[in-house]
């Protein structure tokens, strides 16, 4: 019994169309239960009022600051490192054993899971550099574990200035370092910053590896030096412990809202840059 | 007779084992414009980016040979290249403008180069005006350089090379795919600007080397045929071959 | 001023020399350590004690962690099982038979989605998938199969994402070439765009594993954790990384360091996944 190609084909397309909004559709339903059950407890109190009682009351304030301030600390270590290696790698050299090895590096670096990174972070900069859970060991892990990230991005957005662009600097008896920053640079800014701001989203949603190196303090961090939480840490501590699942639920809320806000922020200027450029 | 700019004696370009330029002997002189014609593939760019230093990004070329530049010295791959392009500028084929403002185009060159900001406005007019190009875009001048039309984009090139006030000036086939007026303004421009600057203009276009400029070199395969004043050369040339190419008959 | 050019432009490669160089000097600290706190455990108590042991009570050395490497490979394998074919199919979708909003729309909400935070998918797993399976099927809810189910989901939009980049880079001719030869688009699918994007695909099933195994925030939270090896999907496991997770904060000693070697095999596991991935496509690709 031949079965009909024809009648096949439609049967393929309609499984092939459930399937994928079956896909979309959990993921989105994933958002939309930690809106529903978590947004009436987000109020601006809840963001900027401090814990209670190990979280059961109060708010989130501590662990946003912290999270902000890894975010942002650990792409300030981050970006000139990445950036710099990019334009090495494209603009300084060619390829070559060295540049192999380099990439390769780089690749090992992404592959290697994040529970690694929380016990290299711990043993390494809590440990033996004595800096405790801090502020500054959670920054230089995350860190390093965005790096490969933004070298990537950076890379690609580089790579597709046009040469002849290259070409027309030097004729204008401009430096190599002159052409990197005055032509290069700003031509592949849009999609620099778009690697810049997807590390941050990966900063702050990152749990394993904060929270051996950075700690799980309640309290505000002030320096450095403080230990404090992110709220993907404040999130995981509240759910694991049973502590509150209303204030679980809105720190979620948050958390997955940041994420969001971020990416689409990225996406967004780096379409405006784009058409500022062209 | 002019002094010499440019003194090139017993030039050699090979790419790899590909020999683009040999034996080529040649003067420039100075406040002139010398055309450069042939075939493609005869070897005028290479000699274009000897001249700018500009061959020196390329993998595999080689380059023999003395090249002397009046008030430069000599080019020996060793030289400081960023010097030699602050007197030596190009016009390429095709015009590529940067991503930025008509105004940020033309000072980009002269900001690098350290010229006071108080001097950059009169800078521009003064460019764009030789460039003749001042009275289409005196009015838009912080628009961007990638809405004006090829032949103004050129122009725009143009501009943007005298704005360091280069001794030479290096046009590889600069009007090819630009509309006839267009090519009529670069052309009347030079005329003007060998007052001040030594001209090389390449083209394939015979009739353009006839107008536009005073000393023509004949290249073919990587040789230079004929080297004389435009009007002798062209009706009275004494190699044969250069007879054949202006007529026509092949190239 | 020719000088001094030089030298800056010569500074400045160094310069930039030395931050590409980073990578590499981070790369070997963080194996450094590890192995450093990893390897001599190995030395000490045998590695057969450790790989192949099937107890683990690190405080009264015993460092068995056989139990867990088998837990991992049963939840990645499950994730698989499940996530790899429907992400495939949505990548299809998506790229096949989806117009051009669709897909503008789709593609970047599918990178949205993917960033959602681990713990979060976990939480959510605990709450709702775990229950489920203790009324309707029995055990304690925490088991392999709520394990997989959350993992599947995780690694849907990596899947997703790469195979449809695969699929879209396969050349149109080859798809207008099957269809003028009367094949329907279903056929011209399975025979031809599929085959031709089988390396991509492949890879992005490695990678998906690759995220799988090393997860630990949302596994913690959905696989209960007992030590011992799962005898059916309903077994609560432990799995290598949750093994790190759940003792770093308080172990000592021994104790600490039989959580690096743990770390060590992970670390072996991950990398040649990795490796495989890498020479196994590239050898396709070449082909």
């Amino acid at each position: 019994m031949r079965i009909n190609p024809r009648l096949t084909d439609k049967v393929v397309r309609g499984g092939l169309t459930f399937q994928a909004l079956f896909t979309v559709g959990i993921l989105v339903l994933i958002v939309a239960v930690i809106f529903v059950k978590g947004f009436p407890y987000v109020t601006a109190e809840f963001i900027f009022s401090y814990p209670q009682d190990m979280g059961r009351l109060g708010g989130i304030f501590p662990s946003v600051v912290g999270t902000v301030f890894l975010g942002l600390l650990s792409i300030a270590f981050a970006t000139p490192l990445g950036v710099g290696t990019a334009i090495y790698l494209t603009e300084y050299t060619k390829e070559s054993s060295l540049t192999r090895i380099i990439r390769f590096g780089v690749e090992s670096l992404a592959g290697i899971p994040s529970i690694i990174y929380g016990l290299f972070g711990f043993i390494f900069f809590v440990i033996k550099l004595k800096l405790g859970w801090s502020l500054l060991s959670g920054t230089l892990t995350v860190s390093i574990m965005v790096l490969p990230t933004i070298i990537r991005t950076s890379e690609e957005a580089i790579k597709s200035v046009p040469k002849n662009l290259r070409m027309v600097s030097f004729s204008l008896a401009a430096t190599k370092w002159e052409t990197v920053t005055r032509v290069i640079l700003p031509s592949a800014a849009p999609g620099i910053l778009t690697g810049i701001m997807l590390s941050i989203g990966r900063a702050v949603s990152e749990t394993a590896a904060v929270i051996f190196t950075m700690g799980s303090s309640l309290r505000l961090p002030t320096s450095i030096m403080d230990s404090g939480r992110t709220m993907a840490v404040h999130f995981y501590i509240l759910a694991r412990e049973g502590i509150s699942m209303e204030k679980a639920y809105a720190t979620a809320v948050i958390l997955v809202c940041s994420i969001l806000i971020i990416n689409i922020a990225a996406y967004y200027l780096m379409h405006k840059m784009i058409a500022r450029y062209s | 007779m002019a002094g010499t700019k440019i003194r090139v004696r017993d030039l050699l370009v090979s790419y790899g084992a590909k020999e683009a330029l040999s034996g080529i002997d040649l003067d420039i002189y100075e406040n002139h414009v010398v055309g450069l014609m042939g075939p493609s593939a005869s070897g005028k760019s290479s000699f274009i980016s000897v001249i700018n230093g500009m061959i020196n990004f390329e993998d595999g070329a080689r380059v023999r040979g003395k090249i002397r530049i009046d008030g430069f010295g000599e080019l020996s791959g060793r030289h400081d290249h960023v010097a030699l392009r602050k007197k030596v500028g190009t016009v390429f084929a095709l015009p590529i403008p940067l991503p930025r403002s008509i105004y940020e185009n033309v000072v980009f060159g002269a900001k690098l180069k350290g010229v006071p900001r108080s001097e950059l406005n009169e800078l521009t007019e003064v460019c764009l005006k030789k460039a003749c190009l001042w009275d289409e875009v005196k009015n838009r001048l912080s628009e961007s350089a990638l809405k004006l039309s090829g032949g103004q984009q050129q122009r725009l090139c143009l501009a943007r090379t005298l704005a360091l006030r280069p001794e030479i000036i290096l046009l590889d086939e600069p009007c090819s795919g630009l509309d006839p007026i267009s090519t009529a303004k670069i052309e009347e421009a030079l005329s003007e600007l060998k007052r001040d600057h030594t001209i090389i203009l390449v083209s394939n276009n015979t009739k353009q080397i006839a107008r536009a400029s005073d000393f023509v070199a004949f290249f073919y395969m990587g040789r230079l045929i004929e080297f004389g004043p435009t009007e002798r050369v062209f009706t009275n040339p004494e190699d044969k071959m250069t007879d054949d190419y202006i007529r026509g008959k092949f190239g | 001023m020719n000088r001094k050019l030089i030298d800056k432009e010569r500074v400045i490669k160094l310069i930039l020399l030395v931050f590409a160089l980073s990578s590499l000097l981070f790369l070997f600290t963080i194996f450094a350590f590890i192995l450093t706190e990893g390897l001599p455990l190995f030395y000490e108590a045998g590695v057969k004690a450790i790989v192949f042991g099937m107890r683990w009570a690190p405080t009264k050395a015993a460092f068995g962690i056989f139990p867990m490497i088998i837990s991992s490979f049963m939840v990645t394998f499950g994730a698989l099982v499940v996530g790899a074919p429907l992400a495939l199919a949505c990548a299809t979708y998506l790229s096949e038979y989806a117009g051009k909003r669709t897909k503008l729309f789709l593609k970047p909400s599918l990178e949205l989605l993917a960033g959602i935070p681990s713990v979060v998918y976990g939480f959510l797993g605990v709450v709702y998938i775990v229950p489920i399976i203790r009324e309707h099927l029995g055990g304690a809810g925490f088991s392999i199969l709520s394990t997989s189910l959350v993992l599947a989901i995780m690694i849907l939009p990596t899947i997703t994402s790469i195979s449809f980049d695969s699929l879209m880079s396969v050349p149109p001719a080859y798809r207008e070439g099957s269809l003028a030869m009367g094949a329907t688009k279903w056929q011209t699918i399975r025979r031809v765009v599929l085959p031709a994007a089988r390396s991509g695909i492949l890879a992005s099933f490695i990678l998906g594993m690759g995220r799988a195994i090393g997860e630990t925030m949302a596994v913690i939270m959905v696989a209960g954790n007992a030590l011992k090896i799962p005898t059916s999907l309903l077994d609560p496991l432990r799995t290598l990384t949750s093994n790190i997770a759940l003792e770093l904060a308080y172990a000592t000693g021994d104790h600490r360091r039989a959580l690096f070697s743990t770390g060590v095999v992970l670390l072996v596991i991950i990398m040649s996944l990795n490796l495989v991935a890498n020479f196994w496509v590239k050898a396709r690709v070449a082909k």
